[in-house]
């Protein structure tokens, strides 16, 4: 090369942030590439190409994150900045990797992290070895996060954003820790509106667009109808049992229900009820009470360290159970290599089959792992 | 940095003989071709002598010329108005599995419908084989379409064989020249054909033009209808600096057609040598012999195509993995799958292909960069295991 400048590649979804994230990694020095993930799983005939098909077109909308708009807001984007932009096709590792999971999950009672599974099995796997190839030394991504380098220990801390309203650490957890060095997350140090600021500072095209916390391979947000469309065979109503017992009602099959959920059980009841427990094995939704929700702990496995910690002793941490939730002090103590049991210092609400739970010290990303069960 | 454009099969860069032969159609002459007046009449006048130029240049009669919007609308003109027109007599269609999508997409349209489609296989090396055809008639069948060179691998198919089988059964015959005109020698009466297909910007004319030859007497129904066009062939105001273009592109490749198979076959010949000895593990796509003079198509093991051509874009060089649209899908090109090859294999080919402005220096700074790439790539591939 000509030149000795530090190369990366920033995943640019065609939204504000990771527009920013390139504009600053290019106003730093770097060789900016653009790196845009395509999940359209459309096509995919006997001749190849991802063709129109009259009939899938209209069922076909997505978010602006991904999708057609989303490539081409990207592609505004890098040619703005005049950096090089490549579209990678990942729609057929998103099926394998993320979607199936996402609608076995649901069938089996649980509620999935889809954003979870795609950082660890696309967005730092697939791009960014895509990016190695392609001799960038790092990847970049618009990600609410900081990535912090110890010099004593010689190690990588994942911490939370400058933002907590905006951190996005919980939905990093599962990453592989060989891949931290390899990663810039320009945006951990600045809030939301500063992102914002900087783009209408930087005349990027995207400034004024909305912020999507959709999934982005849902259309219209409405994971109902697409894991009716996908699934919807095996999809049997069954009874809404209460808590004490009684048949209350029929449900309308097990992935559209998901723990705490109060909406669309039907009404008329004394008081306000609530999906306390979801058993697939007998196809039974359970509703209760607000307190009936509350769970003292939970048991997690599918455990990913993103630091090297020895799982042998028990250990304080601060647990976070879904991305909104507001973190709550526990104790981590081990099972066995792949689980942990989690004791929360305070009952919390809704603990759910299916979502993350990360494990923080401070602002540190320790881990996380994927809830199996609650605990009373 | 280096930009070297080895991708001229996507498309070439307007000839300046050619843009300036159009330029005062766009201002001057600027009538629209179908009006009575002195302005329509220029118009018509350089229309018409592009007509002239093509018929000639392919060996057909200028009222056999219709001219489109490019190689996609010709193909798409063919199959369905010949599919409409005959649909009292048949309802087969005979093609190849490796055609265009503008051929392929049309035909499974057309099944949609109700009409029977017949997707003849190819060898290794990408041909047809004419007794296939033969076996595949049926009193039904209306159209054969089997493409006169493939857009991916270059192979160049036994179209005159094919004709006479089509002539014999009272079939007619449409071929896609668009990897062809401008490339190789082309004469109508010799391939024995009924249609062809052919687009501008291939041949160093403009984008957004085409045609397609249609031999007198061919039955048709036409596609775009609202005017008198085209003899009624194709309705639409005429593009006439688009079709002033296409007439001097045609001229020009009349004139330099001869050596530049020369040029580019030596060119491609020494490519694919030293991209043979150069890297291990490599194999050519396509025919060795009957193939478009400006095509070399490398299948590399263990790794992507498109990680090849990421990354000799980024040394500026231009190159492709298949043809141009359908280049953004990661699914393995139709082609190398029928053709054979294993989607892992067909997933590590690359197209290189030559063309008016290559100089051997192209290819010189091609060679000692993708042997490199090649084996960063294979480093890196968590399928390849240095020997």
């Amino acid at each position: 090369m000509t030149n000795n400048k530090k190369r990366v590649m920033v995943a640019m979804s065609g939204g504000v942030d990771s527009a920013v994230a390139a504009a600053l990694l290019q106003k730093d020095g770097y060789e900016v590439i653009g790196g845009t993930m395509c999940f359209s799983t459309a096509g995919g005939s006997a001749s190849g190409g991802s063709l129109f098909d009259e009939e899938a077109a209209d069922n076909r909308k997505r978010p602006s994150c991904c999708g057609i708009s989303g490539i081409e807001d990207a592609r505004k984007t890098a040619n703005t900045l005049g950096i090089k932009h490549y579209v990678f096709s990942f729609g057929t590792v998103l099926e394998d990797k993320v979607i199936k999971n996402f609608c076995s999950e649901y069938l089996a009672g649980r509620t999935p992290n889809p954003c979870v599974k795609c950082n660890q099995f696309l967005k730092f796997n697939l791009l960014l070895r895509k990016a190695r190839e392609l001799s960038c030394d790092y990847l970049a991504t618009g990600h609410y996060v900081k990535l912090c380098y110890n010099r004593l220990k010689h190690k990588y801390l994942l911490k939370k954003a400058k933002d907590s309203q905006k951190d996005q650490s919980y939905f990093l957890y599962a990453i592989k820790k060989e891949v931290l060095p390899y990663l810039i997350f320009p945006l951990g140090k600045y809030t939301k509106e500063e992102v914002r600021r900087l783009a209408r500072n930087f005349n990027l095209p995207v400034s004024d667009k909305p912020g999507s916390q959709e999934i982005c391979f849902i259309p219209n947000d409405d994971y109902r109808s697409f894991i009716s469309g996908r699934i919807g065979k095996e999809i049997v109503p069954g009874a809404l049992i209460h808590i004490d017992g009684r048949v209350i009602g029929k449900h309308q099959g097990i992935p559209f229900y998901t723990i705490g959920q109060r909406r669309a059980l039907g009404g008329g009841y004394a008081a306000p009820l609530y999906v306390v427990k979801i058993d697939a094995k007998k196809n039974v939704i359970v509703l209760g009470g607000q307190k009936d929700t509350c769970a003292q702990g939970l048991i997690a496995d599918n455990l990913n360290f993103l630091m090297g910690l020895p799982l042998k002793k028990i250990i304080a941490i601060g647990a976070k159970i879904r991305y909104n939730h507001r973190e709550v002090k526990s104790r981590l103590i081990p099972i066995n290599k792949d689980s942990v049991r989690i004791e929360f210092s305070l009952p919390q609400r809704a603990v759910t089959p299916g979502q993350s739970v990360v494990f923080y010290q401070k602002d540190t990303v320790l881990g996380g792992g994927i809830i199996r069960e609650s605990i009373n | 940095m280096e930009r070297i454009y080895l991708d001229y099969a996507a498309t070439t860069p307007v000839d300046p003989e050619v843009l300036r032969a159009m330029q005062p159609y766009f201002t001057d002459i600027f009538g629209n071709a179908s009006s009575i007046h002195s302005f329509g009449q220029e118009a018509r006048k350089g229309m018409e002598a592009a007509r002239e130029t093509l018929a000639s240049f392919l060996g057909a009669k200028a009222e056999e010329v219709v001219f489109t919007s490019g190689g996609t609308e010709s193909n798409n003109a063919v199959i369905f108005g010949v599919a409409n027109a005959l649909k009292n007599k048949g309802n087969h269609i005979i093609t190849s599995s490796i055609e265009h999508h503008a051929v392929l997409e049309p035909c499974k349209f057309l099944e949609k419908q109700g009409y029977k489609v017949t997707y003849l296989k190819v060898d290794k090396t990408g041909l047809v084989d004419p007794a296939d055809v033969k076996k595949a008639i049926t009193k039904e069948t209306i159209l054969i379409t089997v493409m006169h060179a493939n857009n991916e691998i270059g192979s160049i198919e036994p179209i005159e064989e094919i004709s006479k089988i089509a002539k014999e059964n009272g079939v007619y015959m449409h071929t896609d020249a668009v990897q062809t005109v401008g490339h190789i020698p082309i004469n109508v009466t010799n391939l024995g054909i009924d249609m062809l297909s052919l687009s501008a910007h291939k041949f160093y004319g403009p984008k957004g033009v085409g045609a397609f030859y249609i031999k007198k007497g061919t039955k048709f129904s036409p596609y775009l209808r609202g005017g008198d066009q085209e003899r009624g062939r194709r309705a639409s105001t005429s593009n006439v600096a688009g079709i002033v273009g296409l007439g001097k592109a045609v001229e020009l490749c009349g004139k330099k057609l001869e050596e530049e198979v020369k040029i580019h076959s030596e060119l491609r010949d020494f490519l694919i040598k030293e991209i043979s000895e150069k890297i291990p593990e490599c194999c050519l796509n396509g025919h060795a012999e009957r193939r478009l003079p400006n095509n070399v198509n490398f299948s590399f093991s263990y790794i992507e195509g498109e990680s090849i051509l990421l990354n000799l874009d980024l040394l500026g060089i231009a190159a492709s993995t298949g043809s141009a649209c359908t280049s953004s899908s990661l699914s393995p090109s139709h082609v190398l799958l029928a053709i054979g090859l294993s989607h892992e294999i067909a997933h590590g080919s690359l197209r290189l292909t030559l063309g008016r402005f290559s100089r051997k220096t192209d290819a010189g700074y091609l060679l000692e960069h993708l042997p490199k790439i090649v084996d960063k790539l294979r480093r890196m591939s968590p399928l390849y295991e240095p020997k």
